[in-house]
């Protein structure tokens, strides 16, 4: 028996300040982005189901924190992403795409105005590429740091919040809310006791969550404090993976590349309004023809047909006629059946438009599906 | 019945002129929660190291190997219902195919229980 696919083996590479923690907890730990990273520890469904239930723990210490600073860094930053970064309010957050020459996606990424500077969180597999182009095309007027003593947390799922409120967390001052009044994507500067924690109310699993930027020499002492609550579990990177595709996110370097840009990608949300006016960002002229006429292919869902996995790489077909191919697949544990996204002509995006995916020679029915395939339950607005 | 072990991790119940073919305990704990089994249809010629059956775990495809030369007898219908067996039971409920021994001095190069054990521990 060998894996034909794998995510990584275990090699001589980074460890991540949790690594001990990870072993200790009975995790599973394979290579990732450049890191020892838990890929499962009591199972990849139990985890995934659970996070759907309760709360969830991921250690995501692998992506790259920046935080850019100095005069104009909101205007000299939008010469790289589409994003409306000047109109963000302090303790506000917003997905991004760092956007090469051509409009090809360099890498997507969370932008947050944290009042005195812009906090961003990248994608572990190409944070150095990101801090290259960054420097690169950002004045000198522009201070970037990578903050590598630092180490990320998820705790995601319908339990999140009580167990976060649970932990004594108070606002750093009189002007943030309390962690449980914050709504999806917005930030602010917390205290656990003496331990400062940057947290905001966003994730990558569909559910209500926060994700906890804390120093690394404390995030042990803080990982041990959420997963003392019996609600709480820890996840890995197997069931991060699924929770995800269940929700329609795209992951890049698998569904989002160079190659595509913000359109393909069904990422128009993340073109500003102010922004597709000025028309001034990498890009803009294939960006917005695609936006006014369609793009030539669409990152779109698909439900499979039978228990067959339709994974990464497999061919998608109308009748005869090769017309896509599947970026993203496997098992939904919550959907209880395999799905999968990936990428066809716009004629054939609509959704039910029934197609086949190539799977060892075999031809399995897929049909094109309006994602997410599991409802989002973010906190958009408070109650009184 | 002698039990043999591949280096696969393939397990082959040898009952006369028949073999039983499964997953061992450790493969099932290495590729985690199984979600989907082909097993080769009846009448199917394996050759010894070549592809018989298909495992995918959630997170990963991997191949199933024959373990000796033979012609498929019974593939378990069982796993395409409830393909978690092998997890749950994988050297029992969770055989993958049955097949003829064309050549039984194949199996001398395979190993008992014990060898395995030793095999996996050195892993």
């Amino acid at each position: 028996m060998s894996e034909t696919e794998e995510m990584g083996e275990e090699m001589a590479i980074a460890t991540l300040p949790l690594d001990a923690w990870h072993r200790a907890k009975g995790a599973r730990m394979v290579e990732f982005a450049g890191y020892h990273m838990p890929i499962q520890y009591e199972g990849i469904i139990a985890e995934h189901l659970w996070t759907r239930e309760s709360a969830g723990l991921f250690d995501v210490s692998h992506m790259g924190q920046l935080v850019l600073s100095g005069e104009g860094v909101a205007e000299a930053l939008e010469t790289l992403v589409p994003g409306d970064i000047s109109a963000l309010k302090p303790g506000r957050m917003r997905y991004s795409l760092l956007l090469a020459e051509d409009g090809g996606i360099l890498d997507d990424l969370m932008i947050t105005n944290s009042g005195h500077s812009l906090y961003m969180v990248v994608n572990g597999a190409v944070k150095w590429d990101d801090i290259a182009h960054l420097r690169e095309h950002l004045p000198d007027a522009v201070d970037m740091n990578l903050l590598d003593e630092q180490a990320l947390l998820a705790l995601q799922g319908p339990k999140a919040v009580e167990v976060l409120t649970a932990l004594g967390i108070r606002p750093e001052s009189g002007d943030i809310v309390p962690v449980d009044r914050l709504v999806f994507m917005q930030a602010g500067p917390y205290l656990w006791g003496a331990v400062r924690l940057g947290i905001s109310r966003s994730g990558y699993t569909g559910e209500d969550g926060f994700e906890i930027s804390v120093s690394a020499e404390h995030v042990a002492a803080l990982a041990d404090a959420l997963c003392a609550n019996d609600a709480v579990r820890p996840i890995g990177l197997g069931a991060r993976d699924s929770l995800r595709l269940e929700a329609g996110l795209p992951l890049y370097g698998h569904d989002l590349d160079p190659a595509t840009d913000p359109v393909e990608g069904d990422l128009g949300f993340a073109i500003s309004k102010r922004r597709r006016e000025e028309a001034n960002f990498p890009g803009a002229a294939r960006i917005l023809g695609h936006l006014a006429d369609g793009a030539p292919r669409k990152r779109v869902g698909l439900t499979v047909e039978g228990k067959l996995p339709v994974r990464e790489g497999a061919r998608l077909f109308d009748g005869n006629r090769e017309v896509g191919i599947v970026t993203s697949g496997g098992f939904a544990p919550s959907v209880g059946a395999p799905i999968a996204m990936g990428y066809v002509p716009r004629d054939h995006a609509a959704p039910g438009t029934a197609l086949a995916a190539e799977v060892r020679g075999k031809r399995v029915p897929v049909a094109v599906a309006a994602m997410p395939f599991v409802p989002h339950r973010y906190v958009r607005k408070m109650g009184a | 019945m002698p039990r043999y072990y591949t280096e696969e991790h393939e397990w082959i119940d040898v009952d006369g002129d028949v073999a039983t073919v499964g997953i061992t305990d450790f493969a099932q704990g290495q590729l985690g929660d199984i979600v989907f089994v082909e097993v080769p249809d009846t009448g199917a010629e394996l050759a010894k190291g070549g592809d018989a059956a298909v495992v995918e775990s959630v997170k990963a495809a991997s191949d199933v190997y024959a373990p000796v030369d033979g012609v498929v007898t019974e593939g378990n219908g069982q796993l395409e219902e409830d393909p978690a067996l092998v997890n749950s039971d994988p050297e029992g409920e969770g055989w993958f195919f049955r097949m003829t021994l064309a050549d039984k001095s194949q199996l001398d190069g395979l190993m008992n229980a014990a060898a395995y054990k030793q095999f996996c521990d050195g892993l």
